[in-house]
């Protein structure tokens, strides 16, 4: 009988118990004995010189301690905050990468962009005193988007005189262009990506903190990967050596991808408690978030696919323009190249494929990966063209698709764009979302819906996702300066419980229970007896974070290596006990066992022995029961699938209800089913957020109109609906565990498929001209009205 | 948030008096809009005076008229029994306002104080032809919306409570702002004893009568009068969620609706 | 500067604060009681949802001074001792969870509701919570605890 507490089990979240009861510590919870605490003056101007800053009206405010600028971090020789990717352009020059200033130095190129740091003795004062200081502003002419950038009526940074990023490339264009006219369909379409502002529940918060006896700097941050903040603001921004720097990422609120990224106020406080010598805090407002939190997506792009008669696909090419913002956030650069153009083949065996991708400069907040990063941008480019050429050419979406899958037995299947698909039967979550959505009665809902006055449309997203970033050879070949492996430890105690230490991070993923579970399977241990520690650098050697859907497929598998480690030293001290040769010990449900005997030891009494050895083989074995393993990728994985959404518009209004939504995902094998569909939730939210709800909208003078929930909308309760959601399994053939990763999944599959629908439900009303995301009301209203 | 003095106020005349000794001083009713402006430090009063102990709240029918006391909060008016049989809509309004937490504070009197152009309670105290009612007169419906976050209120003034003649029949639908919920088009029908009524909040500048649809549902109280009225976009507020012409045709589409869900 | 004093999780709590300060900043920070939240600034997000004399209000919006005698139940005191409350076991047992910041205003939220609706329907569970935003569950999950909390607390 299955473990009811191992791999494949619905179990409890062990977490949860602190968080229901309020008890979770997340980094504004923690208060440092004397802490002083900060605030930013932000620029107001989208682009403009900082011409002066007095800042003794500021220190004249009562409990004001310090104020420092941009020219005082100089002096102290602290850097501007590194990028972690380089991207070449297709003419071989490496990515313009201009200087990322922590506080502003002569310019301020967003609105949001921080141009000093006052620190007193409560927010308040801090407050009082950022408001205090006086700065004198050039205002000069802003680029709040990129045609803007486009037509360099100024630059963002005066070192980049196009204020283009980079020009790359993927494929060769003439070869793609060829195909695409020898095709017997050409199916165009141009789209925009909406610019998204991630918006986790918990605001960012930074603590520095300086042990002036030990010299040991401390920051407590809302990351979701402290070593990598460790590395970079240690090595690149301040200079600190590690043994001296630890970084401690609590319990966490979300991040979505924007808590990857190192931001300067994380070496503000670090830099300014250790020239204090107390405590900085630092606590976001939401407000401040909307301003300084890395915003996601932001492409425009050009479509083109080329089918034969059949309707097979010959020939795609993609050309977008991807906005980095005013500076490039920590892994901007390989969002929308390595992540992107890398996925245009879906789940296709279109044969020729070619991306172009230019990176501009704009006066905006950087832009960075937000849940999916690249793999949505390019399934809803894969996913609209692919519905649009089957609604123009007259076949049934889904057979058009069924046409053109990579079939399963192809497996591993070479992608034009530079992959190696592992595994996958894409009919089979088709054929699943299918079923699951009554696709064969949808005419009639639609007739029925018609009836009642409103128009339904159904749409498809069959989505590939690349998962478990990275091999780090591979994404070291790719402009990635860190390799991106995994490392975990395993530590068993004397009487047979289990810590395990791993380099991911969880902020929502429930790593505590999921971890726990494949270790609860192996050990044969209760899970009660098993925690896991995550998030801080002085407890876990080194690690990677959380991001691409890798925790599992990564740090789950450098787990499974430490495990192997474990019970093959296990093994031995069972043998030493049992008296029998290590070769012999079969380990299972928590027993050691010598095979054709009865001899049987447990691994409680193994640990035992290991840390208690009173008759214990030193000449053999050292005592105690603690294993590290770092783990790297042979491969990305590629979990995929299909959702199908449904929707009905009120054509009187504009208004947009999904009235189903099926997802049918492939993530190889499940560890807790329940964490998954958990998962899979919420990414579908967020992806119909994207399509239906949220949009960051700058002005002409790059003044954020979107700068709070009164105007960022965010999908609530009431916006959607309960979501149906199968799995298929196919497991992934090049990891321990078999598993892929279905963090991301729901993001990058909804925007297509509730695109399709809202574009299906118009084009019932004779509307053909494609409306851009979000399908808001009020853009819907117009298309229904030709406004 | 700047500090200020908070005051408490024993009664409407207290508070009036106790703003009006103060340099800077405002009320303070539910709190729902003031204090959120006071973090974002738009607003620097130098003194709060709180209402919620002068005796304001409470709800009293007589006759054909329900009295709503000003710091009687929409959760309240949402759940009362004798607002629900008397008016159901203005219960229903009150039932749509913000959110249940915000509805526990915010109170009708600061509501309509602050005549914020989205918000819902003006269309009702309009569109019901109310009576406002302060600690130094009574203000007509009609007279006491003069202009966006502007009233007839002046200096030393705090509205006590608001009278609603019962009318024959009522209706308020709105189609709410995506992000902020507050109302994108608010349109609220009555059928009263001094006639048919049609009051639109979120529309425009300050809520409005639309005196067209009035004039056609004068004619014809059914939704099918309303095809051939409209309201003119011309000066309706255009922001990043609806334009002025989409705004004139929802107020359209919610008079219908109104107008239809009255029984 | 005023003093207040109320009663918060059944402890009767004594405190000086400036008249600006909200009644979230003094839970948090003058009696450490951290399981309330604050997620927005334009009282939106409900992070900080907490009962006051029984009643669901956001502690955000309110100012300390507001708050003097009232009752006051914030998340910690939700819980019976070790007995959780159903509404916790409810989101417990549904995964109506994830990175848990918005779990503390969500619970009291739902509470709230279940205090007046005992079986609540999907649809007005999702119409109760529009003052609660979530980013991590996509709300299926929460919606789920909320319709068993609810039943649990009948």
């Amino acid at each position: 009988m299955p473990r009811d507490d191992g791999i494949g089990a619905a179990v409890r979240r062990k977490e949860d118990f602190r968080f229901i009861t309020g008890r979770g510590s997340y980094t504004d919870d923690l208060n440092r004995p004397g802490q002083a605490f900060a605030a930013f003056l932000r620029s107001p101007h989208a682009h403009a010189r900082v011409d002066s800053i007095n800042v003794s009206p500021a220190m004249a405010v009562e409990g004001v301690v310090a104020v420092y600028t941009g020219q005082d971090l100089a002096d102290a020789g602290v850097n501007g905050l590194p990028c972690g990717w380089q991207v070449h352009s297709k003419n071989g020059e490496p990515m313009a990468e201009p200087a990322h200033p922590a506080l502003a130095q002569g310019k301020v190129r967003h609105v949001g962009d921080a141009v000093a740091v006052v620190i007193a003795e409560s927010r308040t004062a801090a407050r009082a005193g950022a408001e205090a200081l006086e700065v004198a502003y050039t205002p000069l002419p802003a680029i709040p988007n990129m045609k803007s950038a486009k037509g360099a009526v100024a630059t963002v940074h005066d070192d980049v005189t196009n204020n283009q990023c980079y020009d790359w490339e993927l494929g060769d264009e003439a070869e793609i262009d060829a195909a695409l006219a020898a095709s017997a369909h050409q199916v165009t379409l141009s789209l925009v990506n909406n610019r998204l502002v991630p918006n986790p529940m918990e605001p960012r918060v930074a603590i520095g903190d300086f042990d002036h006896a030990s010299g040991e700097h401390t920051l407590y941050t809302t990351s979701q990967n402290p070593h990598v903040i460790r590395l970079l603001m240690g090595a690149f921004v301040l200079g600190l050596p590690e043994h001296k720097l630890r970084v401690v990422a609590p319990d966490v609120g979300g991040g979505f991808g924007s808590k990857i990224f190192h931001y300067a106020e994380e070496a503000v406080v670090t830099w300014a408690a250790a020239k204090l010598r107390r405590p900085v805090k630092w606590t976001s407002d939401r407000s401040e978030a909307f301003m300084t939190d890395a915003h996601g997506r932001d492409h425009e792009t050009t479509v083109t696919l080329g089918l034969d008669a059949d309707g097979k696909f010959n020939a795609l090419k993609v050309i977008t323009d991807a906005n980095m913002g005013a500076y490039l956030s920590t892994f901007a650069p390989c969002v929308p190249t390595y992540l992107y153009a890398t996925l245009l083949a879906g789940q296709y065996t279109t044969p020729k494929i070619y991306a172009g991708v230019r990176a501009w400069f704009t006066n905006t907040v950087p832009v960075d990966a937000y849940r999916g990063a690249g793999r949505p941008e390019a399934t809803y480019v894969v996913e609209r063209i692919v519905e649009e050429a089957a609604r123009q050419i007259g076949v049934d979406p889904a057979e058009l698709r069924k046409r053109n899958f990579i079939a399963p037995d192809a497996f591993p299947y070479p992608t034009p764009v530079a992959l190696e698909y592992d595994s996958g039967n894409y009919a089979g979550t088709l054929d699943k979302a299918m079923a699951a959505v009554d696709y064969a009665n949808f005419k009639s809902r639609q007739a029925a819906s018609k009836a009642a006055g409103k128009l339904r449309g159904i749409g498809f997203s069959a989505y590939i996702e690349a998962c478990g970033i990275a091999p780090s050879a591979v994404v070291g070949s790719l402009g990635a300066r860190a390799g991106l492996y995994e490392s975990g430890a395993v530590r068993v105690h004397p009487t047979g419980s289990v810590t395990f230490y791993t380099g991911t991070h969880s902020h929502g993923q429930g790593h505590e229970t999921t971890f726990a579970q494949v270790i609860a399977e192996r050990l044969g241990v209760p899970i009660d007896n098993v925690d896991v520690v995550h998030g801080d650098t002085n407890k876990i050697q080194f690690g990677m974070g959380t991001y691409g859907s890798r925790s599992l497929a990564v740090g789950g598998s450098a787990l499974a290596k430490a495990l192997d480690k474990v019970e093959a030293k296990a093994k031995k001290i069972a043998a030493h006990l049992m008296e029998a040769s290590a070769d012999d010990v079969e380990f299972k449900d928590g027993q050691f066992t010598v095979a054709g005997t009865d001899k049987s030891v447990g691994f409680g009494d193994v640990a035992l022995t290991a840390y208690v050895p009173h008759n214990f083989p030193h000449d053999e074995l050292e005592p105690g029961l603690e294993e590290q393993a770092f783990y790297d990728p042979a491969n990305f994985t590629f979990p995929a699938g299909c959702h199908i959404c449904e929707v009905e518009i009120d054509p009187d209004t504009g208004r947009t209800e999904i009235v189903n939504f099926v997802a049918a995902d492939d993530f190889g094998n499940i560890v807790n089913p329940m964490i998954v569909e958990g998962q899979v939730h919420g990414g579908i939210a967020q992806g119909v957020g994207q399509a239906l709800l949220e949009g960051c909208l700058y002005d002409g003078d790059g003044q954020l109109m979107t700068g709070s929930y009164m105007d960022y909308c965010m999908p609530r309760a009431d916006d959607l609906p309960n979501f149906k959601v199968e799995t298929q399994v196919t497991p992934c053939p090049h990891n321990p565990l078999g598993v892929k990763g279905c963090g991301e999944a729901g993001a990058i599959a909804a925007p297509a498929a509730v695109m399709n629908a809202v574009t299906d439900a118009l084009r019932s009303a004779g509307v053909s001209k494609p409306i851009d995301m979000p399908a808001t009301p009020s853009k819907i209203w117009s298309a229904l009205n030709g406004a | 948030m700047y500090n200020f003095n908070y005051q408490t106020a024993s009664s409407a005349d207290d508070a009036a008096a106790k703003v009006s000794a103060s340099d800077e001083g405002k009320l303070l009713a539910g709190g729902m809009t003031l204090l959120p402006t006071m973090k974002q430090r738009l607003a620097m009063p130098s003194d709060l005076v709180d209402l919620s102990k002068a005796g304001l709240s409470g709800i009293s029918v007589a006759g054909n008229v329900v009295s709503i006391g000003a710091m009687t909060t929409h959760d309240t008016v949402a759940n009362s029994k004798e607002v629900a049989s008397a008016i159901p809509a203005l219960a229903k309004l009150a039932s749509g306002i913000g959110d249940p937490a915000v509805r526990n504070r915010g109170t009708i009197g600061g509501s309509i104080a602050n005549n914020d152009p989205a918000a819902d309670y003006p269309a009702a105290v309009l569109g019901l032809g109310a009576t406002i009612v302060t600690n130094k007169r009574s203000i007509a419906g009609d007279d006491f919306f003069t202009g966006m976050f502007d009233t007839a209120l002046e200096d030393g003034e705090v509205i006590t409570r608001v009278d609603f003649q019962v009318p024959e029949t009522a209706s308020y639908i709105k189609f709410p702002n995506p992000a902020s919920r507050y109302a994108i088009v608010g349109v609220f029908v009555a059928k009263t004893a001094g006639g048919v009524r049609v009051a639109v909040t979120g529309a425009s500048p300050c809520v409005f009568r639309a005196s067209e649809m009035e004039a056609a549902l004068t004619a014809n109280f059914s939704a099918g009068a309303l095809e051939n009225s409209s309201v003119s976009a011309n000066g309706l507020n255009a922001d990043i969620h609806a334009s002025a012409e989409y705004r004139a045709h929802l107020v359209g589409v919610m008079a219908k609706r109104a107008v239809a869900a009255c029984s | 500067m005023p003093s207040v004093s109320m009663t918060i999780n059944g402890k009767k709590v004594l405190g000086e604060v400036e008249a600006r300060t909200l009644l979230v900043d003094f839970i948090r920070e003058d009696q450490r009681l951290t399981g309330t939240h604050v997620g927005c600034d334009t009282s939106q997000c409900g992070a900080c949802v907490i009962h006051i004399n029984g009643e669901a209000v956001k502690s955000c919006t309110m100012l300390a001074v507001q708050a003097n005698g009232a009752e006051i139940t914030t998340i910690e005191g939700l819980a019976n001792g070790d007995e959780l409350h159903p509404m916790q076991e409810a989101f417990r047992d549904n995964h109506g969870l994830q990175c848990g910041f918005c779990t503390p205003g969500m619970i009291m939220s739902a509470v709230a509701l279940a205090k007046r609706n005992s079986a609540p329907s999907e649809k007005e569970v999702r119409h109760y919570l529009e003052g609660n935003l979530c980013r991590c569950t996509g709300y299926h999950n929460i919606v789920k605890s909320v319709i068993a909390g609810a039943r649990a607390m009948s």
